[in-house]
Parts: structure tokens; sequence; C-alpha cells
């Protein structure tokens, strides 16, 4: 078997406990045939960057509705950075409610999309199969 | 991008982050992964391996959370592989082992990797041999795998660990299931988990009868656990520091290690030639052309796989 599977975390930072949309999600996702690492609620910015280290992931989604994610999405990406990995290396990605005004500097952060309430799973599941088809190799 | 002899180099000077990626490169069973593989092999021996099975449900991951927790403890770095099923649908998978696991992301000294089976019948996926090796390479002490939920039958966990557990759980079956062939047999150390249920007792009874009349010289020990408890995870870190010792007398771990090695070379050739047979006959359309006779009732499935391999 040498199909390279795409890797995903999906995770929910911070306090919240609504994690209904991340399930969806991830569900969709192993549906759409990748693997999907569920860390469940209440991660810390370094628990999540500690388990893309350790499951070596491809795709990073976080969920979050409690409106911290000025002040948490930066701390993963620094903990990501922490840990070596840039953020052109992984599919950095967020759904939850997170208003408008807030999407393009989480995009400079390093945040490739934001996908709000009403996207449908198809949608994402297209985003990031057009992401891991042009992603690098991991070593030649 | 680095190569991976740099990723090798990575591993052995401790990063992290390049065992990740040889661990996916390993797993995806890329020629670079074999190559990685090929140069880590000489490295490993040293750690532990734990394998611990049971069936769904039997509380498996929360018992594998207390016993590396505890062997932790004891001053023991620690590699987790846990392993979850693919859909044999969409070849998706959810791998949720490491929620119950949450504490240990943050002791740098505990690496936990999610597997997928990825299609693999036994209760491992194809590749956790590779991976054990590379987190044992690494300078891991103990490597902890924690199969798929595991029926009767799936023992390949024994053919790769140093110490098989076996978990089973009370209200589960009577004494007849217990002596069948199979999952029981595979333990070096048999643990009836959920030990605060009804009847734990009982099973732990009725499993002390079944090993009492087992042929084998060493006998196995039967521990009650609750995972959930934290009880019986010290007695549990002790019977496998015993079963340590016991294979490390001379004689019985070179057998060990024999019959692992003949094991491992003879599951990788039986999937090689597999792989190549898939290979050659999907292309043509004579799998198809078989399978269709034999659904049909014109052909048996018997001569159909003579016919296949001829």
């Amino acid at each position: 078997m040498t199909d390279e599977k795409i890797r995903v975390l999906i995770a929910k930072p911070g306090l919240d406990g609504h994690d209904r949309g991340a399930k969806v999600v991830a569900r969709a996702l192993r549906d759409a045939g990748m693997e999907v690492i569920y860390t469940g609620i209440r991660q810390t910015p370094e628990m999540i960057a500690e388990a893309a280290l350790q499951e070596d992931v491809d795709v990073i989604g976080l969920s979050i509705l409690s409106g911290a994610h000025m002040e948490l999405f930066p701390r993963v990406v620094k903990a990501l950075r922490d840990r070596e990995i840039a953020p052109d290396e992984v599919l950095l990605f967020a759904g939850g409610i997170i208003p408008d005004a807030d999407i393009e500097p989480l995009k400079k952060t390093g945040f490739q999309a934001i996908f709000g309430p009403g996207t449908s799973t198809e949608d994402i599941i297209k985003f990031v199969r057009e992401w891991a088809a042009t992603r690098p190799a991991r070593a030649t | 991008m680095p190569t991976v002899e740099d990723l090798v180099k990575g591993l052995l000077a401790g990063n992290r982050r390049a065992l990740s990626r040889l661990l996916t490169l390993i797993e995806n069973d890329t020629p670079v992964g074999r190559r990685a593989l090929a140069a880590l092999y000489s490295r490993s021996g040293s750690a532990h391996t734990i394998g611990l099975t049971g069936s769904a449900g039997s509380g498996k991951s929360t018992l594998s959370g207390a016993l590396a927790r505890e062997l932790r403890r004891r001053g023991k770095t620690l590699g987790i592989v846990a392993i979850d099923p693919t859909s044999p649908f969409s070849q998706g998978a959810i791998l949720g082992d490491r929620i119950r696991m949450q504490d240990l992301t943050s002791d740098p000294e505990v690496f936990l990797r999610s597997m997928a089976t990825r299609g693999n019948l036994g209760g491992l996926a194809p590749s956790t041999a590779g991976v054990v090796t590379a987190l044992d390479a690494f300078g891991k002490d103990v490597v902890l795998v924690e199969t798929v939920g595991a029926g009767q039958d799936e023992v390949e966990v024994a053919a790769m660990a140093d110490t098989t557990v076996v978990v089973v759980t009370p209200g589960t079956g009577d004494d007849v299931q217990a002596m069948k062939a199979g999952i029981m047999e595979i333990a070096d150390i048999l643990v009836v988990n959920k030990s605060d249920l009804p009847n734990a007792d009982l099973l732990a009874r009725q499993l002390a009868s079944i090993v009492d009349a087992s042929p084998h010289e060493r006998r196995t020990p039967i521990l009650k656990t609750a995972g959930a408890l934290n009880e019986g995870i010290d007695a549990l870190a002790d019977a496998i520091d015993e079963h340590r010792a016991y294979i490390s007398q001379a004689g019985v771990r070179e057998a060990h290690r024999l019959e692992q090695a003949r094991h491992q070379v003879l599951a990788l050739a039986r999937q090689r030639l597999i792989d190549r047979l898939l290979a050659q006959h999907a292309t043509d359309g004579r799998l198809d052309a078989l399978v269709e006779r034999v659904a049909a009732r014109v052909l048996d499935p018997h001569s159909a796989a003579d016919e296949l391999i001829s």
C-alpha cells in the first residue's frame, strides 16, 4: 500500500464544549477517505501543536464558538512554529462563529480558509483535496 | 526538502519532527520509508514492546493511558502506538485514542502515534512493526502498542510484542468462551478490567482454572484492574516487569525473537505476493472475470484461486 493518505487533525481550542460542528466535519472527512485524528474539546494551543507534531498531519482544522479565536488561533500558529512546523507545511483552516472582520487578519497569520455556519462539508472536502494534491513529499 | 538520510540522522539525534515524518513514510510503505527502515533496523531492539489487546469497549485506551502514566512514574520513556479501524467503505478513519491520553500529550518523553488498520486484519495496521522499530531506534525504553478492538482471532500483536497483555471484562461470556483458542492463548498477562463491575471475581477465578490447566511452564498471571479508577495499575506494571525478566533469561528471548522475525518476514513476503498478483490481474481483468464466474456459481472459489495464481 503506497497511497498517500491525507491525515487531518480536528481540534477544539479553548473552553467552549460544543463539538457538534467539529464532529460533523471529522465524520465527513472520514467518509471522504481521510484519516482524522480527533482530540476532542478543551485543547490548549500547545496540545494541538503537539498532536500535530506527533501525528504528522497534513491538515489542521480548528473549531471554535467561544469568540476567543483572535486570542487562541495565533497562539496555535506560534506553538506550531515552536515545533518547526511552518504554516505553509500544513493546511490550517478553521470553522465556527468567526466575524467577517476577523477573517483577513486570521488569513495573515497562516489560516488558509475560514468556514462559517452553513458551509457544506463538500466544500471543505474539496478544499482539502485540492490542497493535498499540491503538497510536497516529506523526503526524497 | 530533506533526504530520508537527513531524517534518519535527525531521528537518531533525538529530533521528534524527523521521527514523526519518518513514521509517516514507514506507514505509507513508500520506497523512502523502506530505506529509512533498513537504516534504522540495526539500531533497534533495545526497547521493551508491550502489546495490549482486547475487545472493543474493554477499556484498552483508558488502561493504556493509566499504564503509560505508571511507567512514566517509574522513569521509563515511552512510545505509544494506538490503532483504530479503517472504514471498509470509505477507507477513511477516525482516530480517537488521544482523547483518553490528553495529559500525556504535554510530556516530552511520551510520543503517541495513532494508526488506522488500512484494511489489515489481525488487530494491527500493516506497518505497525516498522513504526515500533522507529520508536525503538529513537531510544524509547518502552513501546506500548494498543490494538484495534479485537475479537477472538486477532493474535498478530503477540508476534510483534515482547509482552502481550490481553484485556477482558466481566459479563462478556462464560468460561467456555475463555477456553476457546485464539486471543486467550496469546496472553503473557491476563487482565480483568472494569473490576468494579459485578462478577469480576468470578471471571478471574474461571480464568485461573483455565490457566492452571494449561501445559505451559510459566503460569500466566491474572490481574484485576479498573483503568478508569486507576486501580491495579501498579500490579500490572510489576507483572510486565516480571515477564520482562522471564523472557530475558538465556534461551527464552532468543527463541522469542526468532519467532517474531520469522513471522514478520513471512507476513511481508505474503503481502508482497498478493500485491504483485493484484497489480497484475487488476489491470488485465482476469480477477474480475473469475469473480463474476464465482458469483454466478459457475466456478467454485478454490478453483478460481488456483486459476488466479497459475
